[in-house]
């Protein structure tokens, strides 16, 4: 039996989308006892979401003032100091699970297995290796701890109907003061989030110019899209890197994504090749974007996506 | 107040890695991907964070920067490309074994104890294994504050102040030094090496450190069982024009 402990991430009250797949992943292992371990400064309302979680056994809520803030020079004591009693650490493959995974597997002694796809059994995992050119096996030893991230994009998130009961329990793990956070800045915004939007319209170096961007802006606010940007983009300034979508960005799976103006390099379309469908729009009828794309147009985008506005208005 | 001096020594690490503008492939008999004969450079994120340091001597805040590898011997190109750069002295970590993330981590916590330095730079992950696991495990090992995926540095005396790219925007952390931080994409762009600093690489001191010589204790291994091609996306039609767009997406329920 596997005995999984997945670390939630949340932040401002809210368990984070992601460990609703997470925890998919680590359900698809057989006979899996799921733990979901919340590490609060007294919070009590994440560990309720994270108990609703369906295929999660038991959430252990870990009260400590250090808490307050999700550091991973913070955290990863406390993790490793329950770890023993498990077989299986998870974590999402988001910038929180990256920053603190390996840690975790540091002061374990082992090395970790980083953006897990596919569950092969409790210790043989597929994982993309070169921006996604190639796929890993790859197996941990059978006496050994797996720590693992999950590659979001590759699960479907779990139901939420379950009622999973949660223990309380504070921390004696020795917690260093070193690393202090100073301040977040959200990018905000009024669309939905990039990484979890159902629909999500993007644009590449096309555009040419940050102002230009405002059609992409107003096309995906008309469909109800998340917007995000080729890594070209990003480059050129035209949007904050936050947008980026692909191997060094964002990696999505919404059920429709549109790339308008992308060329489609190899390091932007390992970030949507989970996308239910790609719509692409470009000038150049040869760019690699239109070998993926379920669907194709070519042409001059800047008449193309003001009456694709209109047309789905 | 205690005056604080400037970072006496800053360690950067450089992977020789295949070439970003390579399309790799995989092997015939599943058991890795094609490296001969095949184009290899400094890994880009690792250039990065070189340039960062570099950046900080410059501005009068580190005495020195000293670049490390670890590999085979050939790796010694990439320490040469770091030393035109502006490094001013190089180590390599000889090697003829694979060395996975636990591994490079120890070795270079052992590097960290006999170099003593003020700060640690990385690349955030590798291109080539996409691991994403060095930095955070040094900081681990040595016990120290890690800063990941760093797009803003800032030392003032014996902290740093560290702006963060996460999912959600941007972060900021203070850390005590020594730390280890790794460099994302937007921390800078790294200079582009001139001949004449080519000619005064060579001159640049480079040490060779066979493995052993380190106690690096092991660890349990990952194995590698096969590599594999990806599942390629199907092409799918073209439409003519907006209209043609619009039907087909109804036809999949998606507007």
């Amino acid at each position: 039996m596997s005995n999984i402990l997945v670390i939630a991430e949340h932040d401002t009250g809210t368990l984070n989308p992601s460990v609703a797949k997470t925890v998919a992943c680590a359900a698809s292992i057989q006979d899996a006892k799921i733990t979901i371990a919340v590490f609060v400064n007294g919070d009590d309302s994440i560990a309720l979401q994270a108990a609703k979680l369906n295929a999660v056994d038991n959430v252990l809520q870990i009260n400590n003032a250090a808490n307050e803030h999700a550091l991973a020079a913070v955290i990863a004591p406390q993790v490793a100091s329950i770890a023993s009693r498990y077989s299986h650490v998870f974590g999402p493959s988001t910038t929180f699970g990256k920053d603190l995974m390996p840690r975790i597997a540091a002061l374990l002694n082992v090395n970790q297995i980083s953006d897990v796809m596919e569950a092969i059994d409790s210790h043989k995992f597929r994982r993309p290796i070169y921006a996604g050119n190639a796929i890993l096996t790859v197996e941990a030893q059978p006496d050994s701890i797996v720590i693992a991230t999950v590659r979001t994009a590759s699960y479907q998130a779990v139901d939420s109907d379950n009622t999973a009961p949660v223990e309380v329990q504070s921390s004696d793990a020795d917690i260093p003061s070193h690393t202090r956070f100073v301040e977040l800045k959200a990018g905000k915004s009024d669309r939905p989030d990039l990484q979890s939007a159902s629909k999500v319209v993007s644009g590449g170096r096309a555009l040419a110019s940050a102002e230009n961007f405002d059609i992409i802006y107003s096309l995906a606010d008309t469909m109800g899209a998340g917007v995000g940007a080729s890594r070209a983009a990003v480059d050129a300034g035209y949007v904050p890197n936050e947008m980026q979508v692909g191997q060094t960005g964002k990696i999505i799976a919404p059920d429709l994504y549109v790339a308008i103006g992308i060329s489609g390099a190899i390091q932007h379309l390992t970030g949507i090749k989970d996308a239910g469908t790609i719509v692409a729009i470009n000038k150049d009828e040869e760019a690699p974007i239109f070998e993926v794309a379920d669907i194709g147009l070519v042409g001059d985008l800047f008449k193309i996506v003001p009456e694709l506005e209109q047309a789905l208005k | 107040m205690l005056e604080i001096d400037k970072l006496e020594k800053i360690l950067v690490g450089l992977k020789r890695v295949v070439d970003y503008n390579v399309r790799v492939r995989v092997k015939a008999d599943a058991s890795g991907v094609e490296t001969d004969g095949v184009k290899m450079s400094i890994n880009p994120f690792d250039e990065i964070a070189l340039e960062e340091a570099l950046r900080i001597k410059e501005r009068g805040e580190a005495d020195e920067v000293v670049v490390v590898s670890m590999g085979r011997t050939e790796c010694q190109q990439q320490l040469r490309t770091g030393l035109a750069m502006g490094a001013d002295r190089a180590i390599l970590v000889e090697s003829d074994d694979e060395i996975d993330s636990l591994t490079g981590a120890k070795i270079l916590l052992a590097l960290v104890e006999r170099e003593h330095p003020g700060l640690v730079i990385l690349g955030k992950q590798a291109i080539d294994n996409d691991n994403n696991q060095t930095g955070q495990m040094l900081a681990a090992l040595w016990d120290r504050p890690q800063a990941t995926f760093a797009s803003e540095l800032t030392i003032s005396g014996d902290s740093a102040t560290v702006t963060r790219e996460v999912d959600v925007g941007l972060e900021t952390i203070e850390i005590d030094l020594p730390a280890v931080v790794t460099a994302d994409l937007r921390l800078n762009e790294p200079r582009y090496v001139k001949l004449p600093d080519i000619m005064k690489a060579k001159k640049k001191p480079l040490d060779i450190v066979p493995l052993a010589d380190l106690s690096v204790a092991p660890a349990p291994r990952l194995t590698s069982v096969e590599y594999t091609a990806p599942e390629q996306r199907q092409k799918g039609v073209i439409v003519d024009d907006v209209a043609g767009l619009v039907a087909a997406l109804k036809e999949k329920g998606l507007a």
